[in-house]
């Protein structure tokens, strides 16, 4: 009966809260391509947004905050435990991160905490310890609790790589309702594209959310010899043996001593 | 100078890699020998996956065994049929140990493997060496002149079935110790990014009693057919081999063993082998300190696939 009655109340009071003061988000990223060249050495998106009213001369709230999410790539990841066995130190455990980011960056004005209370924060996965990182546990795939020391550590490598990020300070308001959001894309970032979903709090509640996208491509030398690797492994092969004949048959030429 | 290897996923210096390539290039030359046994240790040192160093080296060894090969033939110090015999088994060894490979790294013990083996291999390989040498030099001191060992004409290799005659080595054995070593070689080759001619050699004198003149011909051609193949599987089955990071490998390699040949010529043999022996085992008891000493990271991530 009390869970029905907080429902109706809950139902009622998005109804109320959604006509009177609807903000609507708008987004601009600077650059929705990133070209990783051999001397790319990590670079910074800009994306800029505003709030603004939906009807005209509508009031806007005194405060508002944001929360940015980038989701490079699913990739599936192994994390691995060394431990000691009879005086040497061997892998003795592994867990596999299934379709987890490859890239993950968790972007606000201030920490995650200051904005909205935890059970909202677990909900819309908002920060490292509430993204959903699932692992492959026997049969079953769930994530795990935030403390469990694969987690942890995963997370942790994820971080020292520069793929993984939480930054309370990455967006800055300019003005009460404009913001800029610096995104970093280090250069082991992989290719592929990247979702950005930016959720705009005020009170502590979620009241717009939009998206947008970048794609990260690698150009050059490096990313075609990767490429024909991956894609085409026998001829790549190959011609990596033909190579070394050649340069070894080059060698026995040039240094003939008799 | 930065270059980015694209499939080891790790900047370099290029100039790092290249000296690399000449020293190991150095030292292979003045020994005769094809340097994957220093070449893939010095990789994993630097920071290169094992997997990665371990199927790159293979195209390295490719080169310089070609380069050797070449020289030997000309000098027609190559008892062809014996090779064909050997790398007939060294490339179902190459195939098995690349099968092996694929299987140890599913299940997280590949760098575990390649530690254990080196550890192994390489200290036993450099201890046997500085005994010899040892013993040579103290015998040298002594006044009395160096024994050629020359054991029995005949042991229970020779009296086994299948005999075949090869004419350029004037030799006469059962074929199945020629398969046994070519494809333990093409075996260990593919597991540890190594030529193996350091096994080779002392394996075809002591058991099939290869002559020294088309010995290390005979072998340079074995280890080029299953480098070369190894090479070629790796890639296509683990997509592990950096070409960028095998090109300058294998430039440097060329470059470096030419100077170290010239040099070993002007060595004495014993104190050279004492110096190999001494260098073999230094990288063994580097790999156990790796084995033994605690990870500062007991945490590490692999990829396992893409979406």
């Amino acid at each position: 009966m009390a869970r029905r009655a907080l429902m109706v109340w809950t139902l009622l009071a998005a109804l109320a809260a959604t006509p009177a003061c609807a903000e609507q988000l708008v987004v601009s990223l600077s650059n929705h391509r990133v070209a990783v060249t051999s001397s790319f050495d990590g670079e910074n998106l800009v994306l800029f947004g505003t709030v603004e009213p939906d009807r005209p001369r509508a009031a806007l709230r005194s405060a508002y905050d944001i929360v940015v999410t980038v989701t490079g790539p699913r990739q599936t990841l192994r994390t691995r435990r060394k431990d000691r066995v009879l005086g040497i130190w061997v892998n003795v455990e592994a867990r596999q991160f299934v379709q987890v980011p490859s890239y993950l960056a968790i972007l606000s004005n201030r920490p995650i905490g200051d904005i909205t209370n935890a059970e909202t924060a677990r909900r819309l996965q908002l920060g490292l310890n509430n993204f959903l990182l699932p692992q492959r546990i026997g049969p079953d795939t769930a994530d795990t609790v935030r403390d469990d020391p694969f987690r942890v550590a995963f997370v942790k490598l994820e971080t020292q790589h520069g793929l993984y990020r939480e930054s309370p300070t990455d967006v800055t308001f300019l003005t009460p309702t404009v913001f800029r959001v610096a995104i970093p894309i280090p250069s082991n970032a992989p290719t592929g594209s990247y979702g950005i979903d930016v959720q705009l709090f005020a009170d502590g509640a979620m009241i717009g959310r939009t998206n947008s996208a970048l794609e990260v491509v690698k150009t050059g030398f490096e990313q075609v010899v990767a490429e024909a690797a991956r894609d085409h492994g026998l001829l790549y092969g190959i011609l990596a043996s033909l190579m070394a004949l050649v340069i070894g048959w080059f060698g026995s030429v040039v240094f003939r001593r008799d | 100078m930065q270059i980015y290897l694209p499939i080891a996923d790790l900047p370099v210096n290029i100039f790092l890699v290249l000296g690399m390539g000449l020293a190991v290039g150095f030292i292979s030359g003045m020994f005769g020998i094809g340097g994957g046994f220093l070449m893939t240790p010095l990789l994993i040192f630097i920071g290169i996956s094992p997997a990665v160093a371990v199927a790159s080296v293979a195209s390295h060894i490719a080169a310089s065994s070609f380069t050797g090969a070449i020289n030997y033939w000309r000098k027609r110090a190559i008892d062809i049929a014996l090779a064909m015999m050997l790398l007939s088994s060294g490339i179902l060894g190459t195939a098995t140990g690349v099968w092996l490979f694929t299987l140890l790294r599913e299940v997280d013990q590949l760098d575990l493997v390649i530690g254990l083996s080196y550890v192994t291999l390489l200290t036993a390989v450099g201890a046997l060496m500085i005994n010899e040498s040892v013993q040579a030099e103290l015998r040298a001191r002594k006044g009395q002149p160096a024994t050629l060992r020359r054991p029995g004409s005949h042991n229970w290799i020779h009296g086994l079935p299948f005999k075949l005659r090869f004419k350029r080595s004037k030799i006469y054995v059962s074929a199945i110790p020629v398969w046994g070593i070519g494809f333990s070689i093409g075996f260990i080759g593919a597991i540890l990014g190594i030529g193996g001619g350091f096994l080779l050699v002392p394996m075809l004198i002591y058991f099939l009693r290869v002559p020294t003149a088309t010995v290390i011909g005979t072998s340079m051609v074995l280890t080029l057919v299953t480098m070369a193949s190894a090479t070629v599987m790796h890639a296509a089955t683990n997509h592990l081999v950096d070409a960028v990071l095998a090109l300058i490998l294998i430039v440097g390699g060329v470059i470096g063993a030419q100077f170290g040949a010239r040099t070993g010529q002007k060595m004495r043999g014993e104190r050279l082998r004492l110096l190999l022996g001494l260098l073999v085992f230094a990288v063994g008891l580097r790999f156990a300190y790796e084995l033994v000493v605690q990870p500062e990271e007991l945490f590490s991530i692999r990829m396992v696939s893409t979406e």
